[in-house]
């Protein structure tokens, strides 16, 4: 058996270590190392509780917004209050925005530029792809750039700026919209719409969000002429090298529920793995067995500790096991799309699970989806109606933020004491993706992902990544 | 070949990460600039290796990385993005650059030995930043400061060899404009040390305050406050706003497409400072003694700001008044009817 170590692993947010026991030119088991620690949650402590939306974001620049919603709704939740709906509409569309621009980064300039590599040249689609999508140079990232641009100007708008706004309060938002401004903000999404439709998808987003199983994405892919749509490109690359075959986790999928009013959200909660469960968030533990830190028995977050162990033994990596009710389930983009039962990304999944090609497809059916939905919500502001109510924080509370951040349910948990943080912890999408074994020995997703993945040189050293990016990892959102 | 050390007229950059947050890399994706790869190699900036937008990973990119480190590769500016962190105990292992076993920081110390230039990008790998915030739990540091401390890593001491200390491009996140056009200005070697002000960052943006131009600015000047967030009068007097403080050009040069902290009806937090991550009282709220705010206008001596703020309050017209506390403008200004022809 032999031992390889990969990283660092670019094309994703932060640092990323893995660690694969290669054995008949396979992966034995993988384990994974987020190897940096800044301990965010340590730096909260004894802060004015407030002072949470400014720091928070800054966990992470890649889904700041997610962050800050999370606090904010943490916050809210401790002071009881209840945003009015502009200011629940503006913050939807600001942290849409996020996920939008982040599953456009995602697709073209971290995932597609890993199929223009030479291990590939002897590929009948490669000349095209490598001229549409190698990093640098590749004819898509400019167009990609700007029009990612062009949506991040939603975000100068609603948000003041991105990232790490302090737009997003517990009572709602701090930047109301007047009647000019929200035609502002329906031709910025038109831009974007426009965008897609001609490049991305070449189609209407309403036709791609409406097929329904994976025949009817063969079929579409096929309609659509070579250079037509981005998409049907990587669609054709996925079934020429079988990536429905490659990257499969555990199958069990969490969402904590995504976009509207609470209660009655536009992407539902829920855990699925073949049938659909409620979301209990009071069976969410964190195991810290193999994580660089203190150890502890398993904890609920709002119990939850964070005291670096640098030295102990049989530790690998400064992310922690959180499990749902003991168990490793996988969020993100499919995860979201198959709890809320999307038909496709149901179908995608009974197929072949979770997989290089069921993430990526759910991602841009999700982006497909989310584009129409964000223009009904600018439809849906009243300027001259609140954007944000006010409240009290009293100075003994609790609170829980969860919230659905691009890469998957991101939860804060707010402890306040003497009117000041006494506990902060945070679970990001990637803790639950790229969690290292709990004590009972399960690996985390990822770590499952890549085993039976085999390696070796030319296009089997590039499926690695495939499979790592096909998560679309964070991992500066994963240890904090 | 990219990176070779025989192409001349060239500016090889390196771009590291460290313990920040990524955000300005994501900043910096979202520069107006158009095509920014274009823009970049334009000036002639080749950009060696940077982890969210180049194809080399693994071993491939740290044979980039080794080649600068041993001087096969000329390596004329070293980026780097995050804070440096020395912890535990000043082991440098709560950040192990991946795939090396090694701390990050030990790289970036050998890095900038063989650099002719380095930059920090943004406010933690300037001063500490955020992640030295608290109790500081990793021990964060700048590239050459320590909070206002000249220090850091590198020291005070430290120069390129042209004379330039570590430029600063201070920001939490700073805006793309202000990275690319620095490393526009590199590659023409149009940046010197008269170019940056005591603290290294770019004067370009660093000899402005946010308050330039500020939409707010008549509210301030009558001091008719905003109360609570989305409130449209001034962030000074209660909102914890130190734009009149802070040296940046957030007002005139906007922030995706239309926006600034104030333009989207928060505080400036005056991020391109050291130490704004702990300014000794919360972020949101202006400290004050007897009904003053401590922290007055630059420039501005005390006794004038009380005199003039009692002053422009008992001059403050209804409309400047009435709109300062609410979330759309209630009063539009008068229409002058007579007296014109
Ligand atoms: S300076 Fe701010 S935006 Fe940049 S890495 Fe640090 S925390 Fe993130
Ligand atoms: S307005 Fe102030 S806090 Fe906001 S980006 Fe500019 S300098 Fe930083």
């Amino acid at each position: 058996m032999k031992r390889v170590v990969v990283g660092p692993f670019n094309r994703v947010e932060g640092d990323l270590e893995v660690t694969l026991d290669v054995e008949g030119g396979a992966v034995r088991a993988a384990r994974v190392c987020s190897p940096m620690y800044r301990g965010f949650e340590q730096l909260l402590a004894g802060k004015t509780p407030l002072d949470a939306l400014t720091i928070v974001p800054r966990v992470c620049g890649i889904c700041s917004v997610a962050q800050s919603a999370a606090a904010a709704r943490a916050l809210a939740s401790a002071m009881g209050l209840e945003a009015p709906a502009n200011g629940r509409l503006a913050s939807d569309l600001v942290r849409a925005a996020e996920s939008a621009a982040d599953h456009l980064t995602h697709f073209y300039l971290f995932f597609m530029p890993d199929f223009a590599r030479e291990a590939y040249a002897r590929r009948p689609w490669f000349d095209a792809v490598q001229a549409r999508f190698q990093a640098v140079r590749g004819s898509a990232a400019a167009e990609a750039l700007e029009a990612r641009a062009r949506l991040l100007d939603l975000m100068g708008l609603l948000a003041g700026k991105w990232p790490h706004t302090l737009a997003l309060q517990p009572g709602g938002t701090s930047r109301a919209v007047l009647p000019h401004e929200k035609l502002q903000l329906l031709l910025t999404l038109r831009a974007f719409r426009a965008f897609l439709e001609r490049t991305l998808y070449g189609d209407a987003l309403e036709r791609v969000a409406a097929l329904d199983d994976a025949a009817a994405l063969a079929a579409w892919r096929d309609a659509r002429p070579a250079g037509a749509s981005d998409f049907a490109a990587f669609l054709r690359v996925a079934d020429d090298l079988g990536l429905e075959r490659y990257g499969r986790a555990h199958d069990a999928f969490m969402s904590v529920g995504a976009y509207g009013p609470d209660g009655a959200p536009w992407l539902a909660p829920g855990v699925y793995d073949g049938a659909l469960h409620p979301l209990d968030p009071a069976s969410i533990d964190e195991d810290v067995s193999h994580a660089w830190l203190a150890d502890d028995v398993p904890r609920h977050p709002a119990q939850g500790v964070t005291r670096p162990a640098p030295d102990k033994p049989g530790a690998y990596t400064w992310c922690k096991a959180p499990r749902l009710g003991g168990r490793v389930v996988e969020v993100g983009a499919l995860a979201r799309q198959v709890v809320a039962g999307h038909p496709l990304a149901r179908d995608l999944v009974a197929r072949g699970g979770g997989n290089v090609l069921s993430r990526v497809a759910g991602r841009l059916l999700e982006l497909a989806r989310l584009v129409p939905e964000m223009e009904r919500w600018v439809a849906a502001l009243a300027p001259g109606e609140p954007f944000c109510a006010d409240g009290a924080l009293p100075d003994e509370a609790s609170g829980v933020g969860l919230v659905e951040a691009a890469r998957g349910g991101l939860g804060h948990w707010l402890e306040v004491r003497g009117g000041r943080i006494h506990g902060y912890q945070i679970i990001a999408p990637t803790t639950w993706n790229f969690s290292p074994r709990d004590a009972g020995g399960q690996p985390g997703p990822l770590e499952q992902a890549l085993t039976g993945l085999p390696v070796g040189d030319g296009e089997a050293a590039v499926l690695v990544q495939h499979v790592v990016r096909s998560f679309d990892p964070c991992m500066v959102c994963t240890v904090h | 070949m990219p990176g070779d050390s025989s192409a001349g007229g060239r500016l090889n950059v390196l771009w590291l990460q460290s313990g920040g947050c990524g955000g300005c890399s994501m900043s910096l994706l979202g520069s107006k600039a158009g095509d920014l790869h274009r823009t970049l190699a334009g000036a002639g900036v080749e950009l060696l290796w940077h982890p969210s937008l180049s194809e080399a990973s693994g071993a491939e990119a740290l044979e980039v990385w080794r080649a600068c480190a041993d001087g096969r590769t000329r390596l004329d500016v070293l980026c780097l993005e995050g804070a440096v962190l020395r912890g535990p105990a000043g082991t440098g292992r709560f950040h192990l650059a991946a795939g090396t076993g090694e701390p990050m920081m030990a790289w970036v110390r050998r890095l900038a030995a063989r650099a002719r230039q380095v930059v920090a990008v943004g406010t933690c790998a300037a001063f500490g930043g955020m992640s030295s915030g608290g109790g500081n739990p990793a021990d964060a540091c700048g590239l050459q400061y320590e909070g206002d401390a000249p220090g850091g890593l590198l020291g005070a001491e430290w120069r390129a060899p042209d004379g330039l200390p570590v430029v600063n491009v201070a920001g939490c996140p700073p805006h793309p404009d202000w990275m690319v056009e620095t490393l526009v200005a590199l590659g023409m070697g149009a940046l010197g040390p008269a170019d940056l002000d005591r603290l290294g960052r770019p004067r370009a943006y660093a000899d402005q305050l946010v308050h330039h131009g500020c939409p707010r600015n008549e509210y301030y000047e009558f001091k008719a406050s905003a109360h609570r967030p989305s409130d449209l009068g001034c962030l000074m007097e209660n909102m914890g706003c130190k734009a009149t403080q802070a040296h940046a050009d957030c007002n005139t040069r906007l922030w995706n497409g239309s926006g600034s902290c104030l333009r989207g009806g928060f505080a400036c937090i005056d991020c391109t400072a050291p130490g704004f991550e702990e300014p000794g009282h919360p972020f949101a709220a202006t400290p004050k003694v007897a009904g003053i705010p401590i922290a007055l206008p630059i420039d501005m001596p005390k006794a004038w700001f009380v005199a003039l703020a009692a002053l422009s309050k008992s001059a403050t017209p209804r409309r400047v008044r009435e709109n300062a506390v609410a979330d759309h403008p209630l009063v539009p200004p008068g229409i002058r009817t007579a007296g014109r022809k």
